[in-house]
């Protein structure tokens, strides 16, 4: 299965990137979004994913008896949704006013010149 | 010592700072530093003349062998005084020069900078110092050049000399750095007893090589010339002070402080000598086509530095004796040759040789100091001038080889002459002659303005008719600096009926010949202008715009203003490093036994993933692709469903909603996606995002299968509940463990918060678009 998930981030990865080339603001946001998730699996696949045991100790024991999902990328991916999550919703209202002030979501329409040296 | 340097540029910033409040008429007291230093170095002259150098030692980065060491040996004596006596005249003269002037307490601090930073160049007994000491001469020069800010050729001229020596001094740094590691010290002192290591050492050539190239910058030699002329925009006393006395010579006196080190090289003298020469010759014949008093000055300026450099080449004991005295000669001379022209710039404000003329009846003490200045700059005898230049005639007639001796005696002769001639335009034209109208008005002249030179003036004749004199208390031990042992070659006005003299007289008269028969005009200098395109500025001016033009492509390059571009530029530079390192050095393994094969509804939510972010990207209707971006989440929620992650489901799910929800809430007004690329710059951004996700790909899987510690996850499973007392490990890491992480978390989340209301709130006007 980690293969699938590997191939998974690369997928995320590129796709990330790519939506991050083009010249509609939406769409870098939403490039950004996908790159987040990608990095999220990244992570994920790092602490040697076993299958069905989440990191809770039994509720007989006061020590883990079982095999268990490693819990430090699963602290850190928590902490990278709800901080990304704060980025997505400013830029997306951030977003919303750039288009009300200039009429369009092309990236390129906010370049200045400031002309030649 | 040291006090004596350091205290200038403590003067120089306190008139910086509090310059402003100091009112006109007290300038000339700042005069008083100079005349002390002068008196102090005076001290020094008996000493000196036994032979004790005097020497002081302050560490300043000792583990570097860089140290503020100062020593004053004859050489640096001869210097110490010429900056600090021209120096306080020059404090003096610019008192009433610039008497008026809204920045003169500006001028006075860089003037007293360049002052000190002059006084630590021939003093420093360390090559790192000396370098220190040398750029501030540069930077006070850019200044003082510079000064007339709101003029726009001032400002480019100062750049100009900013730019030459600036380079200069950088090569300078890279050869004495060379010099240094080759004996393993920066001490000057120890570089001049390493004649035999430096001389056999295989990087003997570059070290000299570079030290040539920040000498010739600073002494306006051919082909670094041209900035010099240029810097006459500054205000005359710094043309004078800087620009003739003392600055350029200080690549002079570098050379003649290294000659005991390096000399006796066919490298180091043919390079002098034919530099020396082809430096003189060109100014001299400049000389002759310039209308400007301070241009020809400037030129005949550079002929002398010429001459200088081409008797460090000859390198007898005669020649070096010449060089000591003529630079004595010269400071005296030049330098009261552009304050004559100061004066005269003053009271006309004009310099055109072409219209001078007759100012002897309103100026007469002047004319009279012009008159034995110019004695001295023809070399007629009873000056200092024509001490000096039977010296080079003789060292030059000393040259061995008759072709070499006979053109190197020939050209000294034709620019003497023409050094003389310059001397009779800027001396003597103003002054004879009939007085035209405008010029009756002028009043006396101030006794500042005046005296100094008449001082310099008379001390060169003084010296002239005394010559013993100079050569008892400064020029033998200046001398004796160069050469490293004693030479009996006693200064004497007369030598003797023989070929020297009649060079001399032929120098002279020569000179007053193309005086009494040849009119400096303007055509001929519009003439010689045509010559400009050939000159060796025009490589400056190529290499400025060269390096104009490359910033502006660079500029449009890398800094094109499109982000995409720039992410585009990190990404392939990502590809190229990591990648190159990837495939060089880490050993790739396709070891997937340690992995667990795939169910089959895990395949089925994997290809959902795949096609979701298909959609996703190639959709042209916005909602589609939110909606897609959805579903990737969803069913990224069920991977960590899967793989024991609950926590992470649920704060996934959450999160995913509430970002399509506000998507699409608020972008709901928004146009479609509009297809802005081609299919060129699509091909182009999918191959370098598909390689950049493979690359990421293959350094996941590596990571993969390379064995981890995992002793901090050990740890918190084990003390999760015995310690923490919490059952689930992921919250007692996120609320106990790292619970000050996670408080900076809700603070981060509420400053986004108060970004969005914000946002949301602001009413913006119409008029505020665009």
């Amino acid at each position: 299965m980690e293969i699938l998930l590997v191939i998974l981030v690369g997928i995320l990865y590129a796709a990330g990137i790519y939506m991050m080339f083009r010249r509609s603001m939406v769409k870098l946001l939403i490039g950004l979004l996908l790159l987040g998730n990608g990095t999220n699996i990244l992570i994920f696949l790092m602490g040697d994913i076993a299958k069905g045991k989440p990191p809770i100790i039994a509720p007989n024991t006061s020590v883990f008896t079982d095999v268990y999902a490693d819990p430090v990328p699963q602290a850190l991916i928590l902490t990278a949704i709800v901080i990304s999550f704060a980025l997505q919703a400013f830029a997306i209202i951030l977003l919303k006013r750039v288009y009300q002030m200039t009429g369009s979501d092309d990236l390129d329409s906010l370049n200045t010149n400031d002309g030649d040296i | 010592m040291f006090g004596a340097v350091i205290a200038g540029f403590l003067i120089s910033l306190g008139l910086l700072l509090f310059g402003k409040y100091i009112k006109s008429k007290y300038f000339f007291l700042l005069a008083l530093y100079p005349i002390s230093l002068f008196a102090y170095f005076s001290g020094f002259i008996t000493k000196i003349n036994q032979q004790l150098d005097i020497v002081y030692r302050s560490e300043w980065v000792p583990q570097y062998g860089i140290n503020l060491d100062f020593r004053l040996d004859g050489l640096s004596l001869m210097f110490t005084l010429l900056i600090t006596g021209i120096g306080s005249l020059i404090f003096l003269y610019t008192h009433k020069y610039l008497y008026g002037n809204k920045h003169t307490d500006k001028f006075y601090a860089y003037l007293t900078m360049f002052m000190s930073s002059m006084l630590g160049v021939v003093l420093s007994d360390n090559l790192i110092a000396l370098i220190v000491f040398w750029e501030l001469t540069s930077i006070s020069s850019f200044f003082l050049i510079g000064f007339n800010t709101e003029d726009e050729k001032s400002r480019k001229n100062a750049q100009l000399a900013l730019a030459i020596t600036g380079i200069g001094g950088f090569f300078l740094l890279t050869g004495l750095i060379l010099s240094g590691n080759i004996i393993g010290s920066y001490s000057i002192q120890e570089l001049l007893q390493s004649r035999e290591l430096l001389h056999n050492s295989p990087y003997y050539l570059p070290a000299i090589a570079l030290i040539f190239l920040g000498a010739f910058t600073k002494s306006a030699q051919f082909p670094f010339h041209f900035w010099l002329p240029n810097a006459m925009k500054a205000p005359t006393p710094v043309s004078a002070y800087l620009h003739s006395a003392t600055m350029v010579k200080a690549g002079i006196y570098l050379l003649a402080r290294l000659t005991p080190a390096f000399g006796g090289h066919i490298y180091w003298n043919t390079t002098l000598l034919i530099v020396g020469a082809v430096t003189m010759l060109y100014a001299s014949i400049n000389t002759l086509y310039k209308t400007d008093l301070k241009g020809i000055l400037a030129y005949s300026t550079i002929a002398v530095l010429g001459m200088l450099t081409m008797m460090l080449g000859i390198g007898t004991d005669l020649a070096l004796k010449g060089l000591v005295v003529f630079i004595v000669a010269h400071a005296l001379y030049k330098a009261s040759l552009f304050l004559i022209t100061g004066i005269i710039d003053h009271e006309t404000h004009t310099r055109d040789v072409t219209v001078l003329s007759g100012l002897r009846e309103v100026m007469p003490l002047l004319f009279g100091a012009g008159i034995l200045t110019l004695l001295s700059n023809i070399g007629f005898p009873y000056s200092l001038g024509f001490i000096g230049k039977e010296m080079i005639y003789e060292s030059t007639l000393g040259i061995s080889g008759p072709v070499l001796m006979w053109s190197i005696a020939a050209v000294t002769v034709i620019s003497n002459i023409f050094i003389g001639y310059s001397g009779y335009q800027v001396a003597l034209k103003p002054f004879v002659g009939p007085i035209p109208e405008k010029f009756e008005k002028i009043k006396p002249l101030s006794v500042f303005l005046l005296l100094p030179p008449v001082l310099l003036s008379v001390a060169g004749i003084f010296y002239g008719c005394f010559p013993y004199i100079a050569d008892e208390i400064l020029l033998k031990s200046a001398t004796l600096s160069v050469t490293r042992h004693f030479t009996d070659l006693p200064l004497k006005v007369w030598h003797g009926m023989n070929l020297t003299l009649v060079l001399s007289i032929l120098t002279i008269l020569a000179g007053a010949a193309l005086y009494i028969f040849r009119k400096q005009t303007h055509r001929q200098e519009e003439k010689m202008e045509l010559l400009d395109a050939v000159k060796p500025e025009q490589l400056y001016n190529y290499l400025k715009t060269g390096v104009k033009r490359l910033a502006l492509f660079y500029t449009q390059v890398m800094h094109n203003g499109y982000l995409r571009i720039y992410i585009m530029t990190i990404i392939l530079f990502i590809i190229c490093v990591v990648g190159y390192k990837l495939f060089t050095e880490v050993p790739i393994q396709i070891n997937t036994s340690s992995l667990s094969t795939f169910r089959l509804y895990e395949l089925t939510v994997f290809s959902i993933i795949i096609v979701a972010i298909m959609v996703t990207i190639f959709t042209s209707s916005r909602l589609t692709a939110i909606a897609g971006m959805t579903i990737v989440g969803y069913c990224i929620c069920l991977m960590f469903v899967f793989y024991g992650a609950p926590d992470l489901a649920m704060t996934q799910f959450t999160i995913d909603t509430l970002t399509s929800v506000l998507f699409v809430l608020v972008l709901f007004k928004l146009p479609p996606f509009m297809k802005y690329a081609r299919a060129t710059i699509v091909t182009r951004d999918l191959l370098i995002a598909v390689a950049f996700g493979t690359l990421i790909s293959i350094i996941t899987f590596q990571a993969l299968v390379s064995p981890a510690e995992k002793e901090v996850s050990r740890f918190y499973a084990d003390n999760a509940y015995l310690a923490a007392k919490g059952k689930n490990v992921v919250n007692v890491i996120l609320v106990d463990y790292r619970g000050f992480d996670t408080m900076i978390e809700s603070i981060v989340l509420t400053i986004a918060a108060l970004g969005v209301y914000s946002l949301l709130k602001l009413q913006i006007k119409s008029s505020d678009k665009e």
